[in-house]
């Protein structure tokens, strides 16, 4: 069999997006929290708060450091495997990546390095202001980048010229139809992926006995933000199916596994889809549900995916599952909190081993919501990368030969395996060393000076 | 139409390149000097010496290649496939030399892996970098709008010889960087580095005036035909004197006037390679105003451009400001 440029080079985005989005999951959270940790040391002076802000200081230096060099990867893929893509939407999609950078990068590199070195270099007030101006650039960069994505789901705002999107209207291009459901819920879900890193952590060393000052702390932070946050992740979740029913009607169709148009449509909770046969196997559903969450009547008619061409269809399996470990983890972020609530009205939150060992062993949830949800939807998109506009076919550049991308995508798997896996390593040494370490190196430090730069890191390595 | 916008963003991309080449290369040029330093206390330095600012500095390759995207897609969508895989060594030693800088301080004993990460990074990315340059000078095989030739095309002498020559270039800005920002014996060994950089530079800026002109009549038509030899005169002799300034001042005891120099040798060739090109954004067959996105998209994306440009000059200038004097060992956040 001949290799195939674009299905190769589909496989490389897919490979090369989910593992940098993994970064920005945890990050843009992060950011937030430090800006808010650092604040509430500036205004409370207690310094169990700059203790906290200096551990995760040190993981978000790691994380932010891979988001940074994997992002670099993204733009230059438009060009170098989906030329034919860049060419059509450029108009569109350059100038909202164009902003993302002017915005937000330039921003977030600038008082990064403020941030990470300049604690003794700057006024205290300056140092909390380079934190916010960090946390509020990966915000602008996910409202940028975001917007472009969402443009790709929901075109707006444009005609087509010789083939070509000319925009005509910017407002409409920014906030397309799915651009607002999809930017609240993205941000809800990765300041979720953080809330439960913390959550996490801060169980691991109550679990240890260590760093229990800090850990109650930031356990308490951590619930009483999943408290507001899980609940309103299932309203905004709702509304952006909601939306993707009105937009992306296959999508939907595949998220919800159903294959024929009618009323009373049924949620299937699992069954192994079948596209050559066009049905489920081995269904397990409750009948009228799916109605009655996405039309809000339980007689309501959604259309089933039979009514697509099968060339127009998404491929149902991958949008199906991912769906559903999506819901899956909302429902152990929704149990983890639920038990917390529990145990602390019990004055038992701090000590019940089960419990915490639970919130440790869940500290990948967020990360695995993510991928999913973005599996869901950038795969419900398909056979599209402009949808109903431009197909996946017609974007890929026309010059590439399947055994470039081999060597191009085989290289990239190695890399990222040496690299993510070695700071994988990293930040979990970093997060099992804990927060008291840092403190006592910086004093050791302040105290006598040693000529050798980074010396705290090193002899807390030895 | 009101207004063609593409004299200015011929202007803008122009200036984020050159703003790429110049602060990217120095960082660069410190991790292609790093395995050379004295001992690991320097090589400590000199990572302090731009972990501050080295992803601020990388940021400019993405507005770079971003504005190319937006201003002139055509070019973007003929140049990136035909340099795919000079992009992707690139791009592969960006994240090593990327990670290097916080997996370092982490790795105790594995140290010495991420110090050479480092330096492979940095020299794959400078080489690769040098190919991309190499291959545009040597022009794009276009038909219809499309590229089509391979991805192979780039492998020629003439690319290769550019790739090792931005290798000395950004050596060149990296040991005078180091200059400024080191004293005692970390400056006097940076002074030496930067002597031999500034050799292969010169002598790479020969090869390739003289040698450009053999491959390309249109090049040579520009540079040598009358009153256009007279008009460009400036150009190499600005850069001959530029040259002997930078020798100068590594045999003096200045501390900032090489690094100025060096940037200003960088300028001309630019410069110079803006002379030779124009007005062509794929050379030598799309020209600027052939390859310009919708006028739309450029105004939308140019209101922002001028209007925040200035603002990130400003407090980029001052994280600058914040770390500026000689390199401290004192003040990482591990």
């Amino acid at each position: 069999m001949e290799a195939d440029p674009l299905f190769l080079s589909r496989l490389q985005f897919a490979f090369l997006i989910v593992f940098h989005f993994l970064l920005p999951a945890f990050t843009i959270g992060l950011a937030t929290y430090i800006a808010v940790l650092e604040g509430v040391h500036l205004w409370t002076r207690n310094p169990v708060f700059l203790r906290i802000s200096n551990f995760w200081i040190r993981i978000f230096a790691v994380s932010f450091g891979l988001g940074v060099v994997s992002g670099i990867v993204m733009p230059f893929q438009f060009g170098t495997n989906w030329s034919r893509y860049s060419e059509i939407t450029s108009n569109i999609i350059a100038p909202l990546m164009g902003y993302e950078g002017l915005t937000a990068f330039f921003l977030e590199a600038a008082f990064l390095g403020v941030l990470l070195f300049g604690r003794k270099l700057v006024p205290p007030w300056a140092h909390f202001l380079s934190a916010c101006l960090v946390a509020f650039g990966t915000l602008l960069s996910s409202f940028w980048i975001l917007a472009a994505n969402s443009w790709m789901h929901t075109p707006a705002g444009f005609e087509l010229v010789n083939g070509i999107f000319i925009p005509t209207d910017w407002f409409a291009v920014i906030f397309n139809p799915s651009f607002l459901f999809r930017l609240m819920h993205t941000v809800t879900a990765v300041y979720l992926t953080t809330a439960f890193t913390v959550i996490g952590v801060a169980a691991y060393y109550l679990r240890g006995g260590r760093h229990v000052e800090e850990s109650r702390v930031m356990l308490l932070m951590g619930i009483g933000l999943t408290t507001i946050l899980v609940p309103l992740q299932l309203v905004l979740g709702d509304l952006h199916g909601i939306n993707t029913l009105e937009h992306q009607p296959a999508k939907l169709a595949a998220m919800e596994g159903l294959w024929e148009t009618g009323p009373g449509q049924p949620a299937v909770l699992f069954a192994i889809p079948d596209e050559q046969s066009e049905s489920n196997h081995a269904e397990i559903a409750i009948p009228n549900l799916a109605s009655w969450y996405l039309t809000h009547d339980s007689a309501g008619v959604v259309t089933g995916l039979k009514d697509f061409k099968p060339a127009d269809r998404p491929p149902v399996v991958p949008v199906f599952v991912g769906f559903r470990v999506m819901v899956a983890m909302w429902a152990i972020m929704f149990l983890l909190t639920a038990s917390a609530w529990y145990l602390k009205l019990k004055g038992r939150l701090f000590d019940s081993p089960r419990f915490l060992r639970a919130c440790t062993w869940s500290i990948p949830v967020g990360y695995i919501a993510v991928t999913a949800g973005w599996v869901t939807t950038e795969a419900g998109r398909q056979p599209w990368t402009v949808q109903g506009l431009l197909r996946t076919a017609d974007s890929v550049s026309p010059s590439l030969s399947g055994g470039d991308v081999i060597v191009s995508f085989v290289l990239y798997v190695i890399v990222y395996a040496l690299i993510f896996g070695a700071g994988t390593f990293y930040l979990v040494r970093l997060a099992r060393r804990g927060p008291r370490d840092t403190t006592e190196a910086r004093d050791l430090r302040m105290g006598d000076r040693p000529a050798r730069p980074m010396s705290a890191a090193i002899e807390s390595e030895q | 139409m009101a207004l063609d916008l593409v004299p200015i963003w011929t202007l803008i991309l122009a200036i984020a390149v050159f703003m790429y080449v110049l602060l990217d290369g120095f960082d660069l040029g410190v991790g292609i000097l790093f395995p050379f330093a004295p001992d690991e206390a320097s090589r400590d330095l000199m990572m302090n010496s731009v972990a501050p600012i080295w992803d601020g500095n990388e940021t400019w390759l993405v507005l770079g290649g971003i504005g190319l995207f937006a201003a002139f897609p055509i070019a973007f969508a003929i140049i990136m496939p035909a340099v795919y895989f000079p992009i992707l060594v690139m791009l592969l030693g960006l994240l090593f030399r990327g990670v290097a800088f916080e997996f370092r301080p982490h790795a105790g004993s594995h140290k010495h892996y991420w110090n050479g990460a480092f330096f492979a990074g940095s020299l794959a990315a400078t080489f690769a970098q040098g190919c991309v340059l190499g291959k545009y000078v040597r022009g794009f095989a276009v038909r219809d709008g499309q590229y089509v030739g391979s991805t192979l095309d780039w492998i020629n002498p003439f690319v290769l010889a550019v790739g090792i020559g931005l290798v000395f270039g950004y050596m060149l800005l990296g040991a005078t960087w180091l200059i400024m920002k080191t004293e005692g014996a970390l400056q006097d060994w940076a002074r030496g580095k930067a002597r031999i950089a500034l050799y292969g530079v010169l002598a790479f800026i020969a090869m390739v005036s003289i040698w450009t002109p053999q491959f390309e009549p249109s090049i040579a038509h520009r540079w040598f035909s009358w009153p256009n030899m007279l008009v460009l005169a400036p150009v190499p002799l600005i850069t001959a004197a530029l040259a002997w300034w930078v020798w100068r001042s590594l045999a003096g005891r200045q501390d900032f006037t090489p690094f100025i120099g060096a940037m200003g040798l960088f300028a001309m060739c630019y410069l110079g390679l803006g002379i030779s090109l124009f007005p062509y954004v794929v050379p030598h067959a799309i020209t600027l105003s052939d390859a310009a996105g919708a006028p739309q998209a450029q105004a939308f994306l140019l209101i922002g451009t001028l209007s925040l440009l200035p603002i990130i000059f400003m407090y980029v200038g001052w994280s600058y400001w914040v770390f500026r004097g000689k390199v401290r060992s004192d003040i990482g956040y591990h």
